[in-house]
């Protein structure tokens, strides 16, 4: 994928083996050898946090799949009978339940660094959009997961997001009825809703295929954004990144532990384990905490359809933020106006995370339209006219230059 | 790493903040936060508190409640109660269970045995709401995890949403009205400012003192008895919850030398570049 590789098989089963599939040859120049920048910081180190969240929720949700029963009179209780009967049943499903948080809090660190480095940039577009599909893909599989256990929250989320599609002009009813299997979210529904819970982890495991070929085409950007210039700007991916992200990994399970064991309730809601009852309507109805600032946004527009329509378009917009950012200079580290305004970005999501969490109603919602008027103005106003106006800080020459500068002053100081 | 660990930090508080921020039911009063021995990191269920709570539930709850995700069995296992087998087993015989149907086709009665989940006291929901004044009295083996005490992201980071406390706020919660409120009370409803669906239960207060003899001679007014109950109905709600404790405290071990571990090799291999 990038220039000739330089591996050269050495037993005479190797020799024999890379003449037929030389799969070797890809290991050693895309995972062993492959040049990376040499001043990656730690917030890169989420990419490999989210392959191996990856591959955790497929182990745990393969296996918990075997003894889960998709059906509404059976599904609550073979929840529980996993909790309760099956060998590790209750740490299986506790990682998994907690697994999709923690995937979403390692994808919005990512998507944040991204932001930050103007890691979406020339030449890494595609790897970007890639990367935007991976999440919708996500946030799909992470809803119709939390509807299979079939909850109070999970019938009652799954009424309100399936609900949206019926803004949909003419045929809204229609679509809606179609995804529901039925008039109601019903047995059909949680069937589906387990089949393509199933199905798309492999989707997502694909995207992420098309992500990792994306970014071995140009290479990993770095924090100052400048281009590698040759070898002494790079290190070999092993020992130097493996070693480097093993590490950040198991810190990461450190906190992924913590909650499993210690707090495996805390970030999901007390209600949903009240079985299903399409009688009795909860209180609050309130989504995962990963998707309440779109909630918010959703519901600060008193229109249903341009409510939907803003929630949908709040995502889709991060398709085309290569081109919407005007500024040639990379990362944010030498732009100091966009520096700030990336930071009060930041502090718009996490205040329409907290809206969506709370009721719809006086100044709740007061602030949630400012806010969503803010996070689309960021987008649309502010990042397209910040590239033309502001004067950005001088570039070190190159990524080595930048390295020994920072060695030298910490040296001095 | 420092500035980052400290954006981190931030970030996660911001995180935890989005986290738990339910909003109590209205006017709900939070539970009285009286303390339990299986909470905390280390906390383990007191065996004996769980025998006098199952006690209280099978001779006051179990009369209107159904326990349907719990098995006779399981008051031998470990974690729990710590019944033995043989007191399980004549337990559960002294329960009749209708099974069947035999090979005659038709449903028979038998002795109940460690395998038989607790009997429903009523044949199903409509006949318990029926005999109950038109309100079905919730299955109680989850209720200490979907009725919180109280509300709060970090105060249910730091406390647990106080679902064992919920239960014997409800249990030793009954007062008298003002009379304002009497006047808006329901026929057949009593008043308790710590339910969670408005401050009228149908359920008239359970519990008097002396109701249940323990075979310990534990006291037991009141008080004892919703303290007893609501740790046993703390235990069906999570019933693996020592070993997930004591799981869990190796595997936070294990991780963190292998991150020290990990973290000097990294160091060693990255001498060269810095």
């Amino acid at each position: 994928m990038s220039g000739p590789s330089k591996y050269k098989p050495k037993s005479a089963f190797g020799k024999w083996m890379h003449e037929r599939l030389p799969v070797m040859e890809l290991v050693q120049g895309q995972i062993m050898d492959f040049p990376t920048p040499r001043n990656l910081n730690y917030w890169w180190t989420f990419g490999g946090i989210l392959a191996i969240m990856l591959v955790a929720q497929l182990i745990t949700g393969i296996v918990l799949a075997m003894h889960y029963t998709a059906h509404v009179d059976m599904a609550f209780d073979s929840v529980e009978h996993i909790m309760r009967d099956v060998n590790y049943g209750w740490l299986l499903r506790y990682l998994h339940a907690n697994g999709a948080s923690m995937f979403f809090i390692a994808v919005y660190v990512h998507m944040f660094r991204g932001m930050y480095y103007g890691s979406y940039k020339a030449p890494r577009e595609v790897l970007w959009m890639i990367g935007v599909l991976i999440y919708l893909v996500m946030m799909a599989t992470a809803f119709m997961g939390y509807v299979l256990p079939w909850g109070q929250m999970s019938f009652w989320g799954a009424k309100v997001i399936t609900n949206l599609f019926s803004a949909i002009p003419f045929v809204g009813e229609s679509v809606t009825t179609w995804l529901w299997g039925g008039y109601s979210v019903d047995n059909p529904t949680l069937n589906r809703f387990f089949s393509l819970h199933y199905l798309l982890p492999f989707v997502l495991a694909g995207l992420v295929g098309l992500h990792i070929w994306a970014l071995h085409v140009p290479g990993n950007g770095n924090p100052t954004g400048v281009n590698v210039r040759g070898s002494q700007d790079t290190v070999p991916f092993h020992p130097y990144y493996t070693m480097k992200d093993g590490f950040a990994i198991v810190v990461f399970f450190i906190l992924f532990a913590a909650f499993t064991f210690f707090a495996p309730n805390y970030l999901g809601h007390a209600i949903n384990y009240l079985p299903a009852n399409p009688l009795v309507t909860p209180a609050h109805i309130v989504p995962e905490w990963y998707y309440l600032p779109f909630y918010a946004i959703l519901r600060a527009i008193p229109d249903k359809l341009l409510g939907v329509i803003a929630m949908f378009g709040s995502i889709l917009i991060l398709f085309v933020l290569p081109w919407l950012d005007t500024s040639r200079v990379r990362s944010g580290t030498y732009r100091p106006i966009f520096k700030q305004f990336f930071w009060v970005f930041v502090l718009v999501c996490i205040g329409l995370g907290y809206l969506g969490s709370k009721p719809a109603e006086g100044g709740y919602v007061f602030w949630a339209r400012i806010l969503t008027a803010y996070y689309f103005i960021h987008f649309l106003v502010i990042l397209p006219l910040l590239g033309l106006l502001e004067s950005p800080k001088p570039l070190p020459p190159s990524i080595s230059d930048s390295v020994l500068a920072k060695k030298k002053a910490v040296g001095a100081g | 790493m420092k500035k980052m660990l400290k954006t981190l930090a931030s970030a996660t508080a911001s995180l935890l903040l989005l986290a738990g921020a339910a909003s109590a039911a209205e006017g709900q009063k939070d539970a009285k936060a009286i303390s339990y021995s299986f909470e905390g990191p280390f906390g383990t269920f007191d065996k004996g508190q769980l025998q006098r709570g199952y006690k209280v539930y099978k001779e006051v709850c179990a009369n209107c409640h159904a326990m349907k995700l719990v098995s006779f069995r399981n008051l031998s296992e470990l974690g729990g109660p710590g019944f033995s087998i043989e007191q399980v087993k004549a337990l559960a015989a002294t329960f009749t269970v209708n099974d069947g149907p035999g090979n005659d086709g038709e449903m028979f009665d038998r002795p109940g045995l460690p395998s038989d989940r607790f009997p429903a006291p009523f044949a199903n929901e409509q006949a318990a709401a029926a005999a109950n004044g038109g309100a079905l009295p919730p299955d109680l083996s989850l209720i200490t995890k979907f009725r919180p005490g109280w509300y709060g992201t970090f105060n249910q980071l730091a406390n647990g949403i106080g679902g064992p406390q919920y239960v014997y706020s409800i249990l030793t919660g009954y007062e008298e009205p003002s009379e304002e409120i009497k006047a808006e009370m329901p026929e057949g409803k009593s008043y308790n400012p710590y339910f969670a669906n408005g401050h009228f239960i149908a359920m008239a207060s359970p519990l008097v003192d002396g109701q249940v003899d323990f075979d310990d001679g534990a006291p037991n007014k009141v008080d004892d008895m919703a303290r007893d109950v609501s740790a046993f109905l703390a235990w069906t709600a999570e019933p693996k919850m020592e070993e997930r404790k004591s799981l869990g405290f190796m595997v936070l071990i294990y991780l963190a030398v292998l991150a020290l571990l990990l973290y000097f090799v990294k160091k060693k291999v990255w001498a060269d570049q810095h």
